[in-house]
């Protein structure tokens, strides 16, 4: 078969039947990395040996065995903040390469391959996740496959131009204040952060305790779900993974959103927003028959609560690395991590206080709506180097503002799907929220846009060379 | 408030989220700490640094002072939201 640009369901469907075999499909994505990385710069590294003996291993399991595998014979790369044994975890930086190689894979790592999946290699990503633009000053910047002097987004670069680049189908993020949902947008792909505590995060490098999340990220609905569910369950090794049972979303997704309230976040969610998010944002409002505004409770508060405990938090956990190898971080993520650093106590303790009662306030809208529909990012890929964009008129920092409109939903851990749509010359993604714990809705409403085409991961020109 | 942006960008004002001077207003009989009123923030950057063991080169701080203004008026913007005392902190997250 042709795996190409093959979705994962599609690929572990053949593998299943037999049509395909899983070394034959590793290979090919091997191959494709070969070819392509170089003009996209997403992966840090490639487990060649490890991706085919693991694939021989599902082709040479009993029939009835690898029948059983959701995922069977699905490449897939992880952004290289997860550890992968026998490789030091650098999180994007270049202080974390002197780390001991890591004994075992990240908790999600090996639920993916146990439902059938092939680790093929570890994806760039912005230094120890504080980026959002795929820029990496030691292993170079992430190209966007859509127009390679244009940036990924981040802190998921690879992740993102992995997927959307076609080098494989399915990737792992993580997101503490939009790095999925980021670079799904700039990339066009469809990208999941579930609920707070939902999916282990043990074995991976942390940023943010309180506000770290990972998830998958594909080209189509149907491969977040497969992901997404393999990865599900309760993990002791993540103090924060919530002790609930797996909630399999695979089969809900064709449900259709017959009775759900989907309302439009409005306020502080269109102020900034350049032409082509708001474009994006009224295709999917209107598809989805969405016609009420719905005003989210102190959105720009929350945004700076979320700035505020971040830089603390992050600070926090580099404090000893900043003492003594400063020079040796990204100059970007340095400048600011010192910054962090100097945060007087109160403003986090008040940040944090605020965030309860901000948590408070949107879980009401809930009783209200299902679905709140808001912009992923206030605009399309910017050019790779580019420091500053407009935004409500004034010239800000990009690095650290593009997270504008993720950073109020993912400060109180609400599931997200972001959906890209796929306008011309760059897609643009919107972000589908649900309410904690419910990331069918969020995948139901997603499913939908997909098979009516207003959500849709385009083939780059990249892809159309081959 | 146009201008006490444009102040704190250029570093010029005392920091408004710790607000000494204010509470030195509502509390006239208090005894401001003497270092207080010529605070800047510039001077507590370093200051802090010394604190925390941070060395930080002369070509860093431009960007260093940016981000933390940046970072104070950002928590100007919910350290005067009125919440009880008896709001409870969320450090750990549970949704």
């Amino acid at each position: 078969m042709e795996t190409a640009w093959a979705q994962a369901s599609e690929i572990a469907a053949a593998v299943r039947e037999g049509r395909a075999s899983a070394s034959d499909v590793v290979t090919a994505a091997l191959a494709r990395i070969g070819q392509r990385n170089p003009a996209l710069n997403a992966f840090t590294a490639v487990l060649g040996e490890r991706a085919v003996a693991k694939a021989a291993s599902i082709d040479k399991a009993p029939a009835n065995a690898r029948a059983a595998l959701p995922l069977a014979g699905v490449p897939f790369a992880v952004k290289n903040l997860f550890d992968i044994a026998g490789m030091s975890t650098r999180a994007g930086s270049k202080i974390n390469r002197e780390r001991a190689p890591a004994t075992r894979d990240a908790a999600v790592v090996s639920r993916l391959e146990t439902a059938g999946a092939v680790l093929v290699g570890a994806l760039n990503m912005g230094e120890y996740a504080y980026d959002f633009t795929g820029e990496n000053v030691h292993d170079g910047p992430c190209r966007n496959p859509h127009d390679v002097s244009r940036m990924s987004g981040g802190s998921s670069s690879g992740s993102g131009a992995a997927v959307a680049g076609g080098l494989v189908p399915l990737a792992l993020g993580s997101d503490t204040n939009g790095s999925i949902r980021v670079p799904a947008s700039f990339c066009g792909i469809f990208g999941l952060k579930p609920t707070y505590g939902r999916l282990s995060r043990a074995r991976s490098f942390p940023f943010v305790a309180s506000l770290d999340h990972v998830g998958p990220m594909a080209r189509s609905t149907r491969d977040l779900a497969l992901a997404y569910d393999a990865m599900q369950g309760h993990d002791p090794d993540d103090p924060v993974c919530a002790d609930r049972p797996i909630e399999a979303v695979t089969p809900l997704i064709d449900r259709g959103i017959a009775g759900l309230g989907i309302a439009v976040a409005g306020g502080y969610f269109r102020i900034g927003a350049y032409p082509q998010a708001q474009t994006a944002l009224a295709r999917v409002a209107a598809a989805l028959g969405a016609e009420a505004e719905i005003e989210l409770p102190e959105p720009e508060r929350a945004r700076a609560a979320a700035y505020v405990i971040t830089a603390s938090e992050g600070a926090a956990l580099h404090l000893d690395r900043l003492r003594t190898r400063a020079r040796d971080f990204d100059p970007a993520v340095r400048d600011r991590l010192i910054a962090g650093a100097m945060i007087p106590a109160p403003l986090v303790a008040k940040a944090q206080k605020f965030r309860r009662w901000y948590r408070a306030r949107v879980l009401e809208l809930f009783a209200r709506v299902d679905v709140v529909l808001a912009p992923v990012t206030p605009c399309t890929a910017p050019r790779i180097g580019q420091t500053t964009f407009r935004f409500g008129g004034i010239e800000i920092p990009l690095r650290a503002n593009i997270g504008v409109y993720t950073q109020p939903i993912s400060f109180i851990g609400l599931p997200v799907v972001a959906v890209p749509v796929p306008l011309t010359p760059l897609p643009i993604g919107v972000q589908i929220i649900a309410a904690p714990w419910r990331e069918d809705i969020a995948l139901r409403v997603a499913r939908t846009l997909e098979q009516m085409g207003i959500a849709a991961a385009p083939r780059p020109a990249l892809q159309a060379q081959d | 408030m146009k201008t006490r942006r444009t102040k704190t960008q250029a570093g010029k004002r005392k920091p408004s989220a710790v607000r000494a001077r204010s509470a030195a207003k509502a509390a006239p009989k208090a005894r401001p700490h003497p270092a207080t009123p010529e605070l800047k923030e510039r001077d507590f950057i370093a200051a802090a640094a010394h604190v925390l063991g941070l060395v930080i080169e002369p070509a860093w701080k431009p960007a260093i002072e940016a981000s933390f203004a940046i970072t104070l008026r950002l928590a100007a913007s919910f350290m005067d939201f009125p919440l009880p005392d008896e709001a409870e902190p969320a450090p750990v997250f549970a949704a």
